[in-house]
């Protein structure tokens, strides 16, 4: 499905990616830890096409297509979906009429027939029961003055509604209580399918004890430098990223 | 130093070559004003008061003192394709300055005078229409000048819900035109009234134009007020509108500027009794050349009362905006409330917005606020929403209607409020 080829980035003048490889297949679930400036979410961001970040080198297929020549509302259409660190607040744009244009312009792109009143709200109340949010939310304007969990479950009701083949969840569980975290958590497993993958960006292991990695990739200095199943996220935890840079420095 | 002493010299021989002998009425108010306007002269490049908006400068440029003093009565029979349908219902109509009773249809209540001005002060001369503001130097050539206007007189407790269109054309097709009307509205004890008001050209030669307005509005009494300044002409326009809120009254006003090319508002709220509350709404969304300058000043006179005001900008081309909103809290006005902003956005690289709060506050137990902010589209929100699959285009489009909705969601009157999405919607290309 993703097949990411020895990606280089960077900001302004700042290498941030040094050569990343990855391939995500349907139906799997990648956890991509890192200390705080890896580079984690800035992968991120270069898979979901922000224009601060430049790719240098390196080649991003997605379902057989490059990924990288395509804008970021082509990206959504083809089916990648990024949750947000920090979701923006919008002052004036409802969320309901925000997820009514998005999906009728990804349904357009397809070659769809675009949803009525009736079916698209019929649509949203059933997603809104899979991530638990406030229905009256959803006509407020988009994600202003949402408590951190209000929004991120709004992205995680954005990725039900908008239902993409590949979702990538950036720092989600980042000040998240429990409960917060389990409801977050809980929407994203009821979405996972045979056919879909997710990326989940996450500087802590406790995210992963709800929805369990098929791998664990570990990011540092920009690469990926210890790739591992589910226990390598528990010997993190354990041994804390002190460990992964030790390593490397005597490497 | 040569250069200003030949421009002095400009100023005051333009001034002193205005010809008064063709008015027939008022005589004697016009030749105070006329005074006045002597002494105070035109508003030079440094004044303080117009230095981002060079009315002077497009006027002596484009008009002589004979082409300013002379009224247009000639006029071509299509003016009246410029009628809006929306507001056939009540409206009444100017044309080059003067009451076209053809064009008109009031349907007030009966109740309420509507006549024209020259017509009211011939039969009630005591009529206390002009306070002669000598703060604008335009509003005195608007008092030298003023060809007629409206006199309106809502009785006590006189609701009428039904706004009054109030419509000035302009035929300015063969010649250029200069047109100068007064309004004179007094909104009895806990009476209602609603005006809407628009300026529209025909063809494209020069016009210059100046309202002058003075609005009573007594105890416990509602005035609402929108002005919509859309006129594709070639139109500098100066407004002056003051007014007198007393006890317990509510006014709110609108102001859209869509087009034109220089336009100044000056709105002074006087709040001249307990318990008032007033709103002020401003959106302006230019492009091209115009300029759109909205100085606005609210003056507390008494306790208790609530002042806000929010004025919004979209500018795109070569367009300039100019805000300054002044407010003025007495030391006798306590427990009051005044608040202000000012937002732009800048869509262009060669737009531009001057924006200033003046607030001078003499009590010591009030609630001032202010606010300005200029930027640009937030690239970040933009991101947020091309990352759900929205095409850039759209995204911009969504933006930039949240973001002029704040205003257009205020609007109470729904056929108002739907004339104007219209033409707000299609400028910000909402096709989505």
């Amino acid at each position: 499905m993703l097949k990411i080829k020895n990606i280089h980035a960077r900001v302004e003048e700042k290498t941030i990616l040094n050569g990343i490889n990855l391939e995500v297949k349907p139906g799997e679930v990648h956890a991509i830890m890192g200390p705080n400036g890896s580079g984690k979410s800035t992968l991120a961001s270069v898979l979901a096409g922000r224009e601060d970040f430049e790719v240098t080198d390196g080649s991003i297929e997605f379902l057989g297509k490059d990924l990288l020549k395509m804008s970021p509302e082509d990206r959504a259409r083809e089916g990648v979906f990024l949750a947000f660190q920090y979701p923006v607040e919008i002052p004036g744009v409802s969320t309901v009429n925000f997820m009514k244009t998005a999906l009728n312009k990804i349904r357009e792109y397809r070659g769809q027939d675009t949803l009525d009143a009736v079916s698209f709200l019929t649509l949203m109340k059933e997603k809104v029961k899979l991530v638990e949010i406030d229905q009256s939310l959803l006509s407020r304007s988009l994600n202003e003055s949402f408590s951190g969990g209000e929004k991120k479950r709004n992205e995680i009701f954005q990725m039900a509604m908008l239902e993409p083949k590949l979702a990538i969840l950036d720092e989600t569980d980042s000040g998240l209580d429990i409960d917060a975290l389990r409801i977050v958590a809980n929407g994203v497993n009821k979405l996972r399918t045979k056919d879909n993958a997710t990326i989940i960006v996450t500087h802590y292991q406790r995210l992963l004890d709800y929805i369990v990695p098929d791998y664990v990739h570990v990011l540092y200095n920009g690469k990926i430098v210890k790739s591992g199943t589910k226990e390598l996220a528990m010997e993190l935890e354990e041994k804390g990223y002190d460990w992964i840079k030790s390593e490397m420095e005597v490497a | 130093m040569n250069t200003a002493i030949k421009k002095e010299t400009i100023s005051s021989s333009f001034i002193e070559s205005l010809d008064l002998a063709q008015f027939q009425f008022a005589v004697e108010q016009r030749a105070k004003a006329f005074e006045a306007f002597k002494t105070m002269g035109l508003p030079e490049a440094k004044s303080e008061e117009y230095k981002f908006t060079p009315v002077s400068k497009w006027l002596t440029k484009h008009f002589s003192a004979a082409e300013l003093s002379r009224q247009t009565n000639h006029v071509n029979e299509s003016v009246k394709d410029l009628l809006n349908p929306e507001f056939a219902k009540n409206r009444i109509v100017f044309v080059n300055g003067v009451y076209n009773k053809a064009l008109s249809s009031i349907t007030s209540d009966s109740k309420i005078t509507i006549q024209p001005l020259g017509e009211a002060i011939a039969s009630n001369p005591s009529l206390p229409f002009d306070q002669l503001n000598i703060n604008d130097p335009f509003a005195l050539v608007n008092s030298t000048l003023w060809s007629d206007g409206l006199y309106i007189n809502v009785p006590k407790n006189i609701t009428e819900k039904k706004p009054l269109f109030i419509h000035y054309l302009h035929d300015a097709s063969s010649n250029k035109v200069s047109v100068h009307t007064k309004l004179f509205v007094t909104v009895g004890e806990n009476a209602s009234f609603n005006i809407i008001e628009k300026t529209d050209t025909l063809g494209d030669q020069p016009v210059f134009n100046t309202i002058s307005e003075e609005i009573i509005v007594e105890e416990n009494a509602f005035f609402n007020y929108c002005k919509i300044q859309n006129d594709a002409g070639h139109l500098t326009q100066v407004a002056n509108t003051t007014i007198h809120q007393h006890k317990s009254s509510r006014t709110d006003t609108y102001t859209f500027t869509l087009n034109g090319k220089l336009i100044r508002n000056n709105l002074n709220i006087i709040i001249d009794g307990e318990g008032c509350d007033s709103h002020f709404y401003g959106l302006y969304l230019t492009d091209g050349d115009t300029l759109v300058d909205n100085h606005t000043t609210v003056d507390h006179k008494m306790p208790n009362s609530f002042s806000n005001q929010l004025y919004k900008g979209l500018m795109d081309g070569k367009s300039k905006g100019v805000f300054n909103g002044k407010i003025f809290v007495r030391p006798h006005a306590q427990k009051t409330n005044a608040f202000q902003s000012n937002r732009n956005l800048l869509l262009s690289d060669d737009a531009t917005v001057n924006t200033k709060p003046q607030l001078e506050i003499w009590a010591d137990d009030v609630k001032c606020s202010h606010g300005c902010t200029t930027g640009q589209l937030d690239k970040e929100a933009l991101f947020y929403l091309q990352s759900r699959g929205i095409p850039k285009a759209t995204a911009k489009a969504m933006l930039l209607y949240a973001f002029a909705g704040e205003v257009l969601d205020v609007i109470k009157d729904e056929q108002l409020k739907n004339y104007i999405d219209s033409i707000v919607s299609e400028r910000l290309h909402k096709g989505y």
